[in-house]
């Protein structure tokens, strides 16, 4: 199977977008000439000009404004916003609009809008830089919330987001694009709201999402010279949730560990700890652990920044904590 | 009379019509307010008649309006249906939006009626999406977006102003200035407040003001703001100067305006100046316009008849429309 790194899946999801509906776009900051600050549109606009790539002011909420306004009569509007820590700039029209027209127009409304968007710390960027708001999304009703963690699924899952009659938060994770993986020239999609077992054990369950996935690989790993064996579930998108694939897990390992890059505190694997334990009480031989990120703004020197966010190490001290193993 | 006398004595009646109508309905909804019927935030447009009737009567059936929470009366305008407008408010099955919008948040799509938006200013990047589809696919239609003072002081306005002038989007942006942002004076909250059309002079846009309580003036400046919008000159901003006739909403006794303020501009009630003028220069007769109340008082009585005895929602709608097929 042929491979590609995330950011290559990425490109070629936008093309074909561009290439199945002539009424789709893409719309942002310096996504033109320039190329994208994470290169994801590089080529795209010398290929489809000015008027399917669309370069925008630094105006985060016109940008999705105009996204949802054009989604309304027709268009198939691609935004990106160059990252997550912006998105807060467009709060408005995301959660007070996006969210809530076709519910407050009995549905005389629809938005097909896609909105992409870099979330993640780990790259040295400061604290304003340094940030995961997926979670944040993931409560608003009306959004659909979808954060891919292999080059496989960015592709599948963007395919499946653009058969979405509803807004969808994509979320792209900065450390990730570099990653390469097999992904098919066959036609393909993956379907949203169903979680995928990344990696089959039997003593404990991690449940996690972007690149907090391949984090819970590296500590699984490890824990597997010294015997314990890990599954691991990739959720892929936060709303819908699948709670049923988190509870045959756990139902098998009988111990879960829920791990996400951001604050632990309010953070969404607090809403995916308790579902587990409404849900799947009686499969529990150990209280849910949660392993999130300190609840600190991210520093930027190396040495605390490295100690701000969940890590290999700190994964397999949890699980040997949780099994006193 | 001659046919051409006709066809203008059937407009303005029309207008009148409207402009009437909009008054009675949002008085009668006062009233139903009173009556624990309506419920919620009910913000009335009375006063401001005008400039809603008169922008959108220049209007093409195939262009959009985009509305703010003071939205009765643009909905009126554009054709909503009055008897659904009074269902959504009583929060009926019926309504515009199956009682699941209320009365700032009113929608009708198929008269490309766009929304009712209650964010201030929230409805305007949404608006320049609506003018962006326009140009690129639908080439036929431009959209006005209406808004109040208070919305020219949120970001939203001014990166809304910045996109659609770089990009030359057929959009007409209607600033309803009535001298209040709830309870706040225009001179504590507008860098420029005198004139506030000048802000559009910052994007180099078009703009101009109106008498917003003079249909005769809003029809003409409308004309020309969109016949230029019309012809791909870009956007264009309108200030029209008018004035609420009653409180921010329902809850407010609008204590903070000075009285003689007050009295001067009920004294240019828009739908007095019209009647005063049209029987003036003999357009129309006292019976013509009798006739007109006449019809307007049964319309009203019709819709609150017809709310009244809808049914409101079955709890399986709760989940309906969250997203595309939820609650089916």
């Amino acid at each position: 199977m042929p491979e590609m790194n995330y950011r290559e899946a990425m490109n070629r999801a936008l093309r074909e977008a561009l290439d199945e509906n002539e009424t789709a776009y893409i719309m942002g900051e310096d996504i033109g000439p320039y190329g994208g600050t994470y290169a994801v549109t590089r080529g795209l606009y010398d290929e489809y000009g000015p008027s399917r790539i669309k370069d925008a002011p630094l105006s985060e909420s016109v940008i999705v404004g105009a996204g949802i306004g054009s989604a309304i009569v027709g268009m198939k509007p691609i935004i990106e916003i160059m990252t997550i820590n912006f998105s807060l700039l467009a709060m408005d029209q995301i959660v007070n609009h996006a969210a809530k027209l076709r519910y407050m127009s009995a549905g005389q409304i629809e938005i097909p809008l896609i909105i992409r968007m870099v979330t993640g710390g780990g790259a040295q960027l400061g604290a304003t830089h340094s940030q995961n708001f997926e979670g944040w999304f993931a409560s608003v009703p009306g959004l659909t919330v979808v954060a891919p963690a292999t080059p496989y699924d960015a592709l599948g899952l963007f395919r499946a987001s653009r058969d979405t009659r509803d807004p969808v938060i994509f979320v792209e994770h900065a450390l990730l694009y570099s990653l390469r993986g097999d992904v098919p020239e066959e036609h393909y999609m993956v379907p949203i709201g169903r979680a995928d077992v990344k990696k089959s054990g039997k003593d404990v369950t991690i449940v996690s999402h972007s690149r907090m996935v391949h984090v819970a690989m590296g500590a699984a790993q490890e824990l597997e010279q010294i015997g314990i064996s890990v599954e691991i579930v990739d959720l892929r998108s936060l709303r819908p949730l699948d709670m049923d694939t988190v509870i045959k897990s756990v139902e098998k390992t009988h111990n879960a560990i829920v791990l996400e890059e951001t604050w632990k505190t309010g953070g969404f694997g607090g809403e995916i700890a308790s579902q587990i334990v409404e849900l799947g009480f009686n499969f529990l031989d150990s209280p849910v652990m949660r392993i999130g990120g300190e609840d600190v703004p991210a520093p930027y020197t190396h040495v605390l920044e490295g100690l701000a966010f969940p890590d290999i190490g700190r994964v397999v001290k949890g699980v040997r904590s949780l099994l006193d193993r | 009379m001659t046919i051409e006398r006709q066809i203008v004595k059937d407009q303005l009646l029309r207008y009148y019509h409207q402009m009437v109508l909009i008054r009675e309905f949002e008085g009668e909804s006062y009233r139903q307010y009173m009556q624990k019927n309506i419920r919620g935030f009910l913000h009335a447009y009375s006063g401001q008649e005008a400039v809603g009737v008169g922008i959108i009567g220049e209007l093409e059936n195939q262009d959009y309006v985009v509305s703010h929470y003071r939205d009765h009366g643009h909905a009126i305008a554009k054709g909503v249906n009055v008897n659904s407008v009074m269902a959504e408010l009583f929060g009926k099955s019926t309504g515009t939006s199956r009682g699941k919008g209320g009365s700032m948040h009113l929608f009708d799509v198929g008269k490309r009626f766009m929304g009712g938006y209650a964010i201030v200013a929230g409805q305007i990047p949404i608006a320049v999406g609506l003018s962006l589809a326009a140009k690129e696919i639908d080439k036929e239609a431009i959209v006005v977006c209406f808004l109040g003072d208070g919305a020219m002081q949120e970001g939203e306005f001014h990166e809304s102003m910045n996109l659609s002038s770089i990009w030359k989007l057929p959009l007409l942006f209607v600033i309803e200035n009535n001298l209040y942002g709830m309870g706040a004076d225009v001179a504590q909250t507008l860098a420029i407040h005198d004139e506030i059309y000048k802000f559009a002079n910052g994007y180099k846009m078009a703009s101009d003001k109106v008498d917003g309580m003079d249909l005769f003036e809003v029809r003409a400046a409308a004309q020309k703001a969109i016949g230029l919008v019309r012809s791909g000159e870009g956007p264009y901003l309108l200030e029209a100067q008018t004035y609420r006739f009653r409180g921010h909403s329902i809850s407010d006794p609008a204590n903070y305006r000075p009285e003689i303020e007050v009295s001067y501009w009920m004294s240019r009630d828009p739908i007095e100046m019209l009647k005063t003028r049209l029987i003036k220069e003999d357009m129309v007769s006292q019976e013509d316009l009798d006739a007109i109340h006449k019809l307007v008082e049964s319309e009203i009585v019709e819709a609150v008849n017809f709310a009244e005895k809808s049914p409101f929602p079955s709890a399986d709608e709760l989940y309906q429309n969250v997203v595309s097929g939820s609650g089916e």
